[in-house]
């Protein structure tokens, strides 16, 4: 089963996001564990793809610092392995890294038991392998940035045979028929872009999110923001607006990059992220006591 | 559920952000490029016609024909407006972009090529128009760069991976992620998602359209086989379709061999860009197709000798009609193609594209069962913006028929 609902289930969630082996496997092992002592309710992991269109230069650098670090799939599934957390863990990553894992796993698992209902023959590239893998290794959802409600339907139905969550993104321009396909297809939470573009922490906060959240106000699953938030302050303001949870990546990773950069030792970076997890998680519940009592 | 594909190619593979956009851009395409709402196919055809320089002429290679005992004709591309056959997709869409009330034009090059065409379209029609280019490539195809600020776009270098157009394309994404409500991004091939393969192939096939009814005019005849080089692909899509359907005729697709054909795992490194001869299925910029990756389906750098070759991905639809058995996938490798260009530039007295030279070194490796008695070969662009690249990459190698290029090198310096 998918841990998720625990994260939203008492008040607005703290989502951090860092890209798993940035900028190795040691420390971003440290890194990741850091957050969960300043308060995460839920870690997305980033799988790091080589061509990541969805991410400003910041996570950009995480990706390309991770590569280079080694990071690979099934590194990826030994470090969620490794991982001292107890939280619920979203792996987000681009479809083709998912799709392809199907073809280099069903080459030596075809005799394996239970090889899946939705694998197709030896050397097929296919999602099943993929989330089988990572519903071993305890991962519980994923987000998948290019791969839009039409195409996921052989996504979501492997994600259904393993009981894990398949979080989509509503963007500022998503609106009619388009809304309804993602609805249908959704699970454990949907990811509400703030404003367009790509990532990045910005200063403010974009009054996007409040029309984007009232158009979703009739859906049954949590809604988290992202895209931009980088400070306590922010968080807050989006949770007033009605967010039940607050997604935070560049400006984590920005605090990884000083640390490469400054070549500060591990457990020096590991504190400061520590510490702004708390000041973000701290926001999101400032958020909650002005609107608690209207919250559904 | 998802639309757009050419068997098991193509689809939708973009961030969410973008999906209203190809929703829009989908029915604009339907209405005025299927139904020619609003006269948009007319005046497309008139402008490539006044301000492109259409139609091309089919012109009979006398040196060629005897060469390969064949008849050899040439499509000469180069001689559109701009010097390539980008021209005709790049206008489609800018002008596409003015009916569908966007205001500004993004692109992403290459060679160069694609962001020039897009750069004289925008200027002829009065929009503003950025272009992503990787940073390497900016320094292969400076004439190039230098004609997109001449023409009032801006070009921006890309500083990403290895700097080509994998990254270009990449970046231009982001920007429309962006900008997406006002922007149109103009894609240079037959490559993205769904509705860019198929409309990029319709601004194309008139390449064919027009060499089809020429090459019946001159010979009395369809050709044997038509030969086409192939980066993203919108240069052969273009050269084919009004082909495909006849099925006695065969259609070669001349892939970058580079270097070698070899993936280089452990640098993640293909030292050539033949997709359709090499790669694997994947996803990559919103299309799924045949690709240059590694095991884990990371994309590997590419390599050619010519940067609009240079990417790792090739269009679903090509990739489609390769596995249907409709196309032959054919490489040539980066030596081949620098005394392909030598060749053209002595023999027919037209110095060519070093992407169209792999297409001309080809006709060296064919048999004579391939190629028939009747050969179209799509000279798709002109070859002033590769002089210096030429200069040393023909000082790198042994070259047999190539100039003392020497000579040429005091001059550049
Ligand atoms: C002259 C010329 N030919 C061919 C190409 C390859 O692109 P495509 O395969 O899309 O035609 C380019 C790309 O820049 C080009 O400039």
């Amino acid at each position: 089963m998918s841990r998720i609902p625990e994260a939203f289930a008492d008040g607005p969630a703290f989502v951090p996001y860092l890209a798993a082996g940035d900028p190795d496997f040691e420390s971003s092992l440290e890194y990741v564990e850091s957050l969960a002592r300043g308060g995460a309710d839920l870690i997305e992991l980033g799988l790091p793809f080589s061509e990541p269109i969805a991410e400003g230069p910041t996570i950009q650098g995480a990706v390309v610092r991770a590569l280079e670090g080694g990071m690979t799939p099934e590194r990826f599934f030994e470090f969620v392995e490794a991982l001292d957390v107890d939280v619920p863990l979203v792996c987000m990553t681009y479809y083709n890294l998912i799709y392809q894992y199907g073809r280099r796993a069903s080459r030596g698992d075809a005799e394996r038991a239970g090889g899946g209902a939705a694998s197709g023959a030896v050397g097929e590239p296919g999602p099943e392998p993929f989330v089988r893998r990572a519903a071993e290794v305890g991962v519980d959802g994923f987000v998948v940035p290019d791969l839009p409600a039409e195409e996921a339907d052989p996504l979501r139905e492997a994600c259904d045979e393993y009981d894990r969550d398949l979080v989509f993104v509503v963007a500022p321009t998503t609106r009619g028929e388009r809304l309804e396909r993602i609805m249908e297809r959704v699970s454990g939470y949907v990811y509400v872009q703030a404003r367009l573009g790509v990532t990045g922490a910005r200063a403010d906060v974009s009054d996007q999110t409040a029309a984007s959240l009232d158009r979703l106000s009739a859906w049954d699953v949590p809604k988290a923001v992202g895209f931009g938030i980088s400070s306590g302050e922010n968080a807050r303001e989006v949770v007033t607006a009605g967010a039940d949870g607050v997604i935070v990546g560049s400006a984590l990773v920005d605090i990884v990059a000083e640390g490469v950069e400054t070549g500060a030792p591990v457990e020096e970076t590991a504190a400061r992220l520590e510490a702004k997890a708390r000041e973000l998680k701290e926001g999101a519940l400032a958020g909650e006591d002005v609107t608690g009592s209207e919250r559904t | 559920m998802s639309s757009g594909t050419f068997g098991r190619y193509g689809g939708q593979y973009v961030p969410e952000a973008l999906m209203p956009a190809l929703e829009e851009l989908e029915d604009a395409y339907e209405r005025y490029v299927l139904d020619n709402e609003d006269g948009f196919v007319d005046e497309f055809r008139e402008r490539l016609r006044d301000f492109g320089g259409r139609p091309t002429p089919l012109q009979p290679a006398e040196q060629l024909s005897a060469r390969y005992d064949a008849e050899v004709y040439l499509k000469r591309e180069d001689l559109l407006h701009g010097g390539a056959h980008k021209l005709n997709n790049a206008l489609g869409q800018v002008l596409l972009a003015k009916y569908m009330g966007k205001e500004r034009i993004v692109a992403e090059t290459g060679a160069g090529q694609h962001g020039t065409a897009t750069a004289m379209a925008a200027a002829h029609l009065g929009m503003p128009c950025e272009v992503y280019m990787g940073r390497r490539d900016t320094n292969r195809q400076r004439p190039n760069v230098f004609r997109m600020r001449l023409n009032g776009a801006t070009v921006t270098p890309v500083d990403t991976g290895r700097g080509t157009l994998k990254e270009a394309i990449s970046e231009t994404m982001r920007d429309w992620a962006t900008t997406v409500e006002t922007t149109h991004y103009v894609i240079g091939s037959v490559v993205g998602p769904h509705p860019f393969p198929a409309m990029v192939r319709d601004f194309q096939s008139v390449i064919s359209e027009e060499a089809r009814g020429q090459v019946r005019e001159r010979a009395g005849r369809l050709p044997s086989s038509v030969v086409a080089c192939a980066g993203g692909g919108s240069n052969t899509m273009g050269a084919f379709s009004a082909f495909v359907p006849d099925e006695g005729v065969s259609l070669f697709a001349v892939e970058a061999g580079g270097a070698s054909l070899r993936v280089d795992e452990e640098r993640g490194v293909a030292p050539n860009s033949a997709s359709l001869s090499t790669g694997s299925e994947g996803v990559l910029h919103g299309a799924r197709t045949k690709l240059l990756q590694d095991a884990d389906g990371q994309i590997v750098e590419s390599h050619s000798v010519s940067s609009g070759l240079d990417y790792a991905g090739v269009g679903p639809e090509l990739a489609h009609l390769v596995d249907e058995g409709r196309v032959a996938p054919v490489t040539v490798d980066d030596d081949a193609a620098v005394e392909g260009f030598h060749r053209l530039s002595q023999e027919e007295g037209i110095i060519p594209a070093l992407e169209t030279a792999h297409a001309i070194a080809w006709l060296e490796d064919a048999t004579p069962e391939q190629l028939g008695d009747c050969v179209v070969v799509c000279v798709s662009g002109r070859g002033d913006k590769d002089l210096e690249s030429v200069v040393e990459e023909t000082a790198k190698r042994d070259v047999p028929n190539a100039p003392d290029m020497d000579v040429f090198r005091g001059d550049t310096r």
